[in-house]
């Protein structure tokens, strides 16, 4: 490492001290950055405008990338298999992110004020965090089994109630899918809004109280508005990660990837069948090019909320 | 104790009253929390019953053994994963933990023409899902023969624009003085980045290593694509094989799964108080 | 010494290091990965080894699930297998994208070819050409679980009627009807939908393809085929599709007294705690009988010639051979791809492996071209009836024109 002290030292060292300090620190900044930049554009950027471009090829691993202009883009929109699925992701992201939001604040809430036992109570709710969801998904995929081996459906029994299908149903299969998707998350978010909740100054409390509020009105008129940035983090962390979901659906579909029926395939299932199974390289790119747009709005909308509070 | 009528009072987080209300948030909360890790429990119980036992639901096993730990650890396959796995996920932190602090000072720290445009350019590809990049990067990979290699599964995650961003945050809060009087004292720009400002962001980078390693210890999608031969299968690629080829036998899956569960689990006991301050922190400031 | 000896002595060396360089032919045999597939290849290796002291052959197996993908990229890369192994049904996906070559006639006559292997290898057919030969081949058969059927005192069936009451028989339900153990499985992700298509369409007087390929089970008989099949859970109750997962887990668990399956589950059925048996799959009221077989044949890579072709070429012909089928049939238990080698009378009076090599008699083979594919139309028509109350008509015409895109999309 070249060093500032004058030490006679070969010429290359001399040239360096006869730079300015300003001209030594962008060159500094520039060799920190090297590495990093040639890393970026051929690993992100540069992977990008490939995956832009091989949409508009038939690709398909055999036989070299010929362009084919929107026609991947057209066999996509007019198959309902690309719709339904379309569909489903959706579904994955509107039932998943409010509902986990709801339940993660809840108990945040209320978990915020427990003394006794807080520890332990938090790490209950942490741990599905820490699960490898690949894993995780084959313990659900029991748990749904019709009698005489799912414990679900064991319980409902035992209750007197009547057995659900749960995974072999086109109703409540995507349902099935989502409970542990939810679980898995569930930690994280708590964690994030209790982070939340103890930023929030006490002297608004203080003042609220002096105001006579009650604490519902201080719910409502305080907390939820000043957890509002964490709240969007929230949102737009959950909503990627539900529009993503992959893991547990390969996992939970194996003999029937997406099934039944494809009501619980998401875009990703899709992608990568179409990719690996079926080697449609040029096809599968359009549809992550779709994904990235979604994906993209949701961004976009999260910035804009944000930037509308300032 | 006295029984009193709810008040706004409740909300004081150092009131020692004990209510009812409070009394069943409590419970309700302990219950909640107790379902959560129902489906740990139940996996565990069952990674300790015979075939024959499965369909017992009870949660404790009536004769509890470890044959299917013998059978499913027996080929030494769970380990060389195990062994991926861990080397993978800590190869690719330390390179997070260099390089998104390296570039989140430099960014942070120093003024140079370019620096906001390198800094939009990494934040951008936040936008860029990975699913995107995997046929290229399965194009690239083959083209250059790391299909099937550590470093094919490791290459793009090696560095990230999430940790670049976290670090950029916390490096902006170091006060100049101190990196002026290590100049001053003839340190050069490396060694104060290493030496002085490293240090007095030790929390952010804990919580970018837990992420880090939690992200890549986890990952999926990835890994399934480029690996292709059993030996260099990261554990969650290989749990979910050894499910499918398990043929259904529910007590050796759950072994599965329990295996690839408990590592982190003791991780999280050791740690807890660490990684749950560190979550929050990547939380709030990412 | 003249001139001439000196170079008669060097023609000599040179074609002596000819012949070194020939004994170092090495060629590339691929297959995927499954025990005792991989234990029976080695055997044959040695063996082909010690026969040919100037060949050698490297195996390289890969996960059943890649299988094709690397293949697919090892001829991206340029550098593919000289001897594999495929799936019959892949072979058109093999043949267009230039993975595979022709087998030459002079090597492999067409008569012999036609005379010795069961007529199934016509599926290796393309044109003139033969793609590949196989080893062994495959046949379905029931099998049945010995002990619930002594409990219900019954035998085992032996036509679709029997089938029934066996079922009907060895069902057990709980209070609220839920099937706690089906008389049968119902997997049409496992063997079920070879037994819809090549079995139960047959048997209702239909044909599923006709001769040129296209989808012809669009009728009163595929109907009838699919009632049939659908009528086991919705009407008679003996059996639930995804009951414990998985048909074969189903069985292997004691939990169902009938599963379809075939040959190749004869291992993983070995260490099942209970007795069991097998069968023919049942006959029709006429008594007609049908069954589907299937094979993974050994194909010569598109990319072997010279003397790697001749090697490969020798190498096929020794693993086709009838010696390599009784070894395959030791180690694996699949039948023997050859008429004479199958059919002996010790293989005939085994209780086990009787039912599968009649089964082969009379066993059609479907011609797949995207054998994934074609079976999700399958999955998908049962699952329409079973889950959203389809009309069997619909669904049928439904996976019918499901099933004839993906013919139509395969042939171009």
């Amino acid at each position: 490492m070249a060093t500032a002290n004058a030490t006679p030292l070969p010429a290359p060292d001399r040239f360096w001290d006869r730079l300015s300090i300003g001209t030594k620190r962008v060159i500094w900044a520039w060799t920190f950055l090297a590495l990093p930049v040639v890393f970026y554009a051929v690993i992100r950027f540069y992977p990008t405008f490939q995956a832009f471009w091989l949409s508009l090829t038939n690709w398909d691993l055999l036989r070299p990338a010929q362009f084919i202009g929107l026609g991947n883009y057209q066999k996509m929109f007019a198959d309902p298999i690309f719709w339904k699925v379309f569909q489903n992701t959706f579904l994955y992201l509107i039932i998943g992110t409010p509902v986990s939001l709801l339940i993660s604040f809840v108990i945040a809430f209320y978990l915020d004020r427990v003394r006794v036992l807080h520890g332990f109570i938090r790490a209950l709710y942490f741990l599905p965090f820490l699960t490898t969801a690949a894993a995780m998904g084959w313990v659900w995929r029991w748990f749904y089994q019709p009698v005489p081996i799912g414990v679900l459906n064991g319980i409902l029994g035992w209750m007197g109630l009547p057995q659900q299908p749960f995974l072999r149903s086109v109703d409540q299969a995507l349902i099935s899918v989502l409970v542990p998707a939810i679980w898995a998350g569930l930690g994280f978010q708590i964690i994030i809004f209790m982070a939340g909740l103890r930023a929030i100054p006490n002297t608004f409390y203080e003042a609220a109280r002096i105001d006579g509020l009650g604490e519902w009105a201080i719910l409502r008129k305080i907390t939820i508005p000043l957890l509002k940035p964490t709240t969007v983090f929230l949102v737009v962390f959950s909503s990627i990660g539900f529009l993503r979901i992959f893991d547990q659906v390969y996992n939970m579909t194996t003999n029937d990837p997406g099934g039944p029926l494809n009501s619980t395939k998401p875009l990703v299932l899709m992608i990568y069948q179409t990719a690996f199974s079926s080697y449609q390289m040029g096809y599968a790119a359009a549809q992550t090019v779709v994904l990235f747009t979604i994906l993209l709005i949701v961004s976009l909308l999260q910035l804009y909320v944000l930037r509308e509070k300032k | 104790m006295t029984a009193t009528t709810p008040s706004s009072t409740e909300l004081a987080a150092n009131s020692r009253n004990i209510r009812p209300g409070r009394i069943i948030a409590w419970t309700l909360l302990l219950i909640g929390g107790l379902i959560m890790v129902t489906p740990l429990l139940y996996m565990f119980s069952t990674s300790l019953k015979t075939s024959g036992q499965v369909y017992d639901l009870r949660l404790i096993p009536a004769a509890p053994t470890l044959d299917n730990y013998v059978k499913v650890l027996g080929d030494g396959r769970f380990m060389q994963w195990f062994f991926n796995s861990t080397f993978i996920a800590l190869t690719v932190t330390a390179s997070n933990v260099f390089f998104d602090s390296l570039v989140g000072y430099t960014l942070a720290k120093f003024r140079f023409r370019g620096r906001y445009f390198i800094f939009l350019a990494i934040l951008s590809t936040l936008m860029i899902p990975t699913e995107m990049l995997v046929i290229p990067w399965y194009l690239m990979s083959s083209q250059f023969g790391w299909l099937n290699s550590y470093w094919g599964i490791m290459f793009p995650g090696m560095m990230t624009a999430f940790g670049t961003f976290l670090m950029k945050q916390f490096f902006e809060g170091v006060p100049d003085d101190f990196l002026e009087a290590a100049r001053v004292d003839g340190l050069n720009e490396f060694t104060i980045w290493w030496k002085i400002a490293m240090p007095m962001v030790v929390p952010a980078i804990s919580a970018l290593a837990i992420f880090t390693f939690l992200g890549n210890w986890t990952a999926f999608f990835w890994p399934l694509i480029v690996t292709t031969s059993k030996e260099l299968y990261t554990l969650p690629v290989g749990i979910s094989s050894f499910s499918a080829e398990a043929s259904i036998q529910w007590e050796l899956i759950m072994t599965g799964a329990a295996i690839g569960t408990i590592p982190t689990l003791i991780v999280f006991l050791v740690l807890q108080r660490f990684i749950v301050r560190g979550v929050m922190l990547a939380g709030l400031k990412g | 010494m003249t001139t001439k000896g000196k170079l008669a002595l060097l023609a000599a060396g040179v074609s002596f290091l000819a012949v070194g360089s020939a004994q170092a032919v090495e060629i590339e045999y691929w297959q995927y990965v499954f025990d005792s597939r991989v234990k029976a290849m080695d055997q044959l290796i040695a063996n082909f080894e010690k026969a040919n002291p100037d060949i050698t052959v490297k195996q390289t197996t890969f996960p059943y699930a890649d299988y094709q993908t690397r293949v697919v990229a090892a001829k991206v890369a340029g550098q593919g297998p000289d001897v594999l192994q495929l799936f019959y049904g892949w072979t058109d996906q093999f043949v267009n994208g230039g993975l595979i070559q022709p087998l030459d006639p002079a090597v492999f006559p067409h008569e012999e070819i036609e005379k010795d292997f069961f007529p199934i290898v016509s599926a290796m057919k393309r044109g003139d050409d033969y793609y590949g030969l196989p080893t062994a081949v495959r046949s379905l058969a029931l099998f049945y679980n010995k002990a619930i059927f002594e409990e219900a005192g019954i035998e085992p069936p032996q036509n679709l009627e029997e089938l029934l009451a066996a079922a009907e028989a060895t069902t057990q339900r709980d209070g609220g009807g839920n099937i706690t153990r089906a008389g049968i499985t119902l997997d049409m992700g496992g063997q079920d939908h070879h037994w819809w298509r090549e079995v139960l369409v047959r048997q209702n007087g239909g044909e599923p393809y006709d001769a040129e390929g296209n989808v012809a089970y669009n009728d009163e008989a595929g109907a009838a085929a699919l009632k049939f099949y659908t009528g086991l859970q919705t009407e008679h109750k003996v059996g639930l599709a995804g009951f414990m997962d998985e048909g074969q887990a189903a069985f292997r668990a004691g939990m169902a007294a009938m599963t379809i399956d075939g040959t190749f589950r004869l291992g993983a059925f070995a260490d099942n705690p209970f007795e069991w048996g097998v069968v023919e799959l049942p006959a029709d009221a006429n008594g007609m009988r049908s069954n589907y077989s299937s094979y993974f044949a050994n194909a010569i890579g598109a990319t072997a010639q010279g003397e790697e072709l001749e090697a490969a070429q020798k190498f096929l012909t020794y693993i086709t051979s009838p010696e390599a089928m009784q070894i395959w049939l030791d180690v694996v238990g699949e039948l023997p791809a050859r008429r004479d080698v199958a059919l002996t009378e010790e293989n005939l009076a085994d209780p086990i492996l009787s039912p599968f090599l009649k089964g082969l008699e009379y066993a059609h083979t479907t011609q797949f071209y995207d054998e994934a594919g074609q079976r999700q139309t399958a999955i998908d028509m049962v699952n329409r009836v079973l889950l959203e109350g389809q009309s069997v008509e619909e669904s049928l015409d439904q996976a019918a024109k499901a099933e004839q895109a993906i013919i139509d999309s395969g042939r171009q």
